[in-house]
């Protein structure tokens, strides 16, 4: 890949290709009508060939040298916080909010380089806690506060 | 004066004990995150907007437009004391504010920030009374063919306000269009780009679409770069402004109020744009340019005034037209239509007590920000010692649970998390999320004005060109994009651009 100068333009531009292409793909199977009387697929294809079009020009950009910094990627923290949001996405709904609370904000905190443990535990306890005063009992967010074996099923 | 009567109007439903208690809850949260780095209007708006669902539309709106504008007004606060700015619209007073504050004048510094903003959101507040309704007048004489090409316009000037590169800020619009087509049309009622999800139906739901680019994509990076930054503990002493060095600033806060306020009704200007435009200007007007970035007060009157008068003066094309100019307009655009307000120029004949109600809310709320940040200044940077560390969890719950409200359906969330990876690789990649929302938000509108015209022409595209003002627009649309491409621009913009980071 040596002849690829800036990498951040040819992968963006491979990625809006990939979302054109996909458009394209999917929305063959719905109807295109006519331009007096565009189907539901006229505007999304539309929108497809535009995409692989110019971003076909970006990704090819990318192969022309460039002042441009590339990025470097730290994935961790992102997929520590994403974790930590996935974990309260499934627990909520079965062990309720608190749990799922707690759940959410230590296993998130371990993305910050400043983590530490006990702070992260405490603060878990608090902020589901607080969820539940400002969420359910303030706002009527439905969404059980125990895990539903212990509230009886409710 | 017909004009009287509809501020009376406005004042009479902003003046109600709900609607004051919501513009003061708006503000203050907006000074707060403005204060806070880390956490934008943007994120906050959308993690507040389910809990409006509740209360009227006209309260709803006057609680998220305070908290916009309270942002640039609280970000400068952190800007001053403590070189940090809270928010992009706070970054140039950032230069002549903290300097001032290192020479022990952080009380006239944040006198005429706090002075200058007020002043300059009255103005931008009566401006909006006073022009809002011969556009929207003009607007409601506007066919299909008209609406097309005026949303065309306001996405390429959204593209090209935008930093970085114009080719990306375009594909990432097209590509924002291309999310606003999923669901169901409402022409043929066939599904779109659903994947048999029942959930996707209605269309992706546009909170989840910003937390996810807005606020977990942005902690992402935030957490990646976060290095420790020293307080500095600055003992504020004597809040007001000596009588010499008002009328030093008082033309600047005049002439920052004049541009933000021209900058702001622009699509993609706004409180950022024009605050970066009151400092250049302040430093050509200025007698001895060389003050400037050494505690020059021109330098925080300017751009203060600027950012406020621009965040307000922004509604005006959201309010008449329908057509968001930024992020926070598309939010707004979405909150109506979330309580079934059909945005556009008819807002203001169907809907007088919102529209006028909002707009008085704006000039009482810019007096609260007063009242809240000049003798309260010392609580919010006591709260910049709250760490990162246990901020962002609580960011990240609330947005989790405010995702699952709007259709308390965990689906949303999951769509949230989504929305946060790709958030992250296309900051990553040098594409800014921005005009994917605003594409976004315009798709469905784009389109169905789209079908409209070409209905009413029997399918021929040159409609757009035949009708005049759509012509027009066209027009000024192709000249921009040739504009932002021609060399001698791309280089003075690519200078604009990186005196902001």
């Amino acid at each position: 890949m040596m002849w690829v100068r800036n990498p951040r333009d040819l992968l963006a531009g491979l990625l809006f290709v990939a979302f054109g292409g996909a458009a394209l793909v999917i929305s063959q199977a719905y109807e295109i009508g006519a331009a007096s009387r565009m189907g539901p697929g006229y505007f999304p294809r539309m929108l497809g060939v535009l995409l692989v079009v110019l971003g076909a020009v970006l990704a090819l950009r990318g192969l022309w040298p460039s002042s441009q910094a590339q990025p470097r990627w730290h994935l961790r923290p992102l997929l520590v916080i994403l974790a930590g949001v996935a974990s309260f996405t499934i627990a909520a709904p079965r062990l309720g909010l608190v749990v799922a609370g707690f759940l959410l904000v230590c296993i998130s905190s371990a993305a910050s380089p400043e983590f530490r443990w006990k702070e992260a535990l405490l603060s878990g306890a608090i902020q589901g806690l607080a969820a539940v005063a400002v969420f359910i009992y303030g706002l009527r967010i439905p969404l059980p506060v125990w895990p539903v074996l212990l509230a009886g099923g409710q | 004066m017909e004009l009287l009567d509809n501020l009376a109007l406005g004042l009479g439903v902003a003046f109600t004990p709900i609607n004051l208690i919501y513009a003061f809850v708006g503000v203050l949260v907006g000074t707060l995150i403005g204060v806070l780095p880390g956490i934008g209007p943007v994120a906050t708006i959308a993690m507040l907007l389910p809990t409006t669902y509740g209360l009227p539309p006209v309260t709803a709106l006057i609680m998220l437009a305070g908290i916009y504008y309270g942002a640039s007004f609280g970000g400068s606060t952190t800007a001053i004391l403590v070189n940090l700015p809270g928010e992009m619209s706070s970054v140039i007073t950032v230069l002549d504010g903290h300097q001032m504050a290192r020479q022990g004048r952080a009380g006239p510094a944040l006198c005429i920030a706090a002075l200058g903003s007020f002043l300059a959101g009255s103005v931008a507040t009566l401006l909006i009374a006073a022009f809002a309704p011969p556009l929207a007048e003009i607007a409601l004489k506007f066919d299909a063919a008209e609406y097309f090409s005026l949303m065309v316009l306001g996405l390429v000037s959204a593209v090209a306000m935008a930093g970085g590169s114009v080719l990306k800020a375009v594909l990432m619009t097209i590509l924002g269009l291309l999310l606003g087509a999923v669901g169901m049309d409402v022409n043929s009622g066939a599904s779109r780009f659903t994947f048999g999800m029942s959930e996707l139906i209605d269309g992706i739901g546009f909170v989840a679409i910003t937390m996810g680019l807005f606020a977990f994509a942005e902690i992402a990076i935030n957490l990646e770069q976060r290095g420790h930054h020293n307080l500095l503990a600055q003992r504020i002493s004597g809040l007001w402004i000596k009588w010499a060095e008002f009328k030093q600033a008082l033309p600047a806060v005049l002439r920052g109020t004049a541009l933000g306020s021209m900058l702001g009704i622009l699509p993609g200007g706004g409180a950022t744009l024009s605050a970066f435009a009151a400092y250049a200007l302040e430093k050509k007007v200025a007698k001895d340019p060389t003050r400037f970035g050494k505690g020059a007060i021109e330098g925080v009157a300017g751009p203060e005034s600027a950012n406020n008068a621009g965040a307000q003066t922004s509604f005006i094309p959201m309010l008449t037209l329908g057509l968001p100019s930024n992020a926070v307009m598309a939010l707004m655009v979405g909150a109506m239509i979330i309580h079934d307000i059909q945005p556009g120029p008819q807002v203001m004949t169907r809907n007088p007590d919102l529209f006028w109600g909002l707009i008085a809310s704006m000039w009482i709320g810019n007096l609260f920000l007063v009242v809240l940040n000049l003798p309260l200044i010392g609580i919010w940077v006591k709260l910049l010692s709250v760490p990162y560390r246990l901020l962002f969890p609580l960011i990240l719950l609330a947005c989790a649970i405010g995702a699952f409200s709007t259709s308390n359906n965990m689906f949303d969330v999951w769509v949230a998390i989504v929305f946060g990876v790709l958030g992250y690789v296309f900051i990553k990649l040098g594409c800014e999320p921005a005009p994917l929302l605003l594409g976004y938000i315009l798709g469905p509108l784009l389109e169905e004005n789209l079908r409209r015209a070409l209905v009413l022409s029997r399918g021929d595209f040159t409609v757009f060109l035949t009708r005049p003002i759509s012509l027009v627009m066209l027009l000024i649309a192709a000249g921009l994009l040739l504009l932002i491409a021609a060399p001698i621009i791309r280089k003075q913009r690519a200078i604009v651009f990186a005196e902001e980071k």
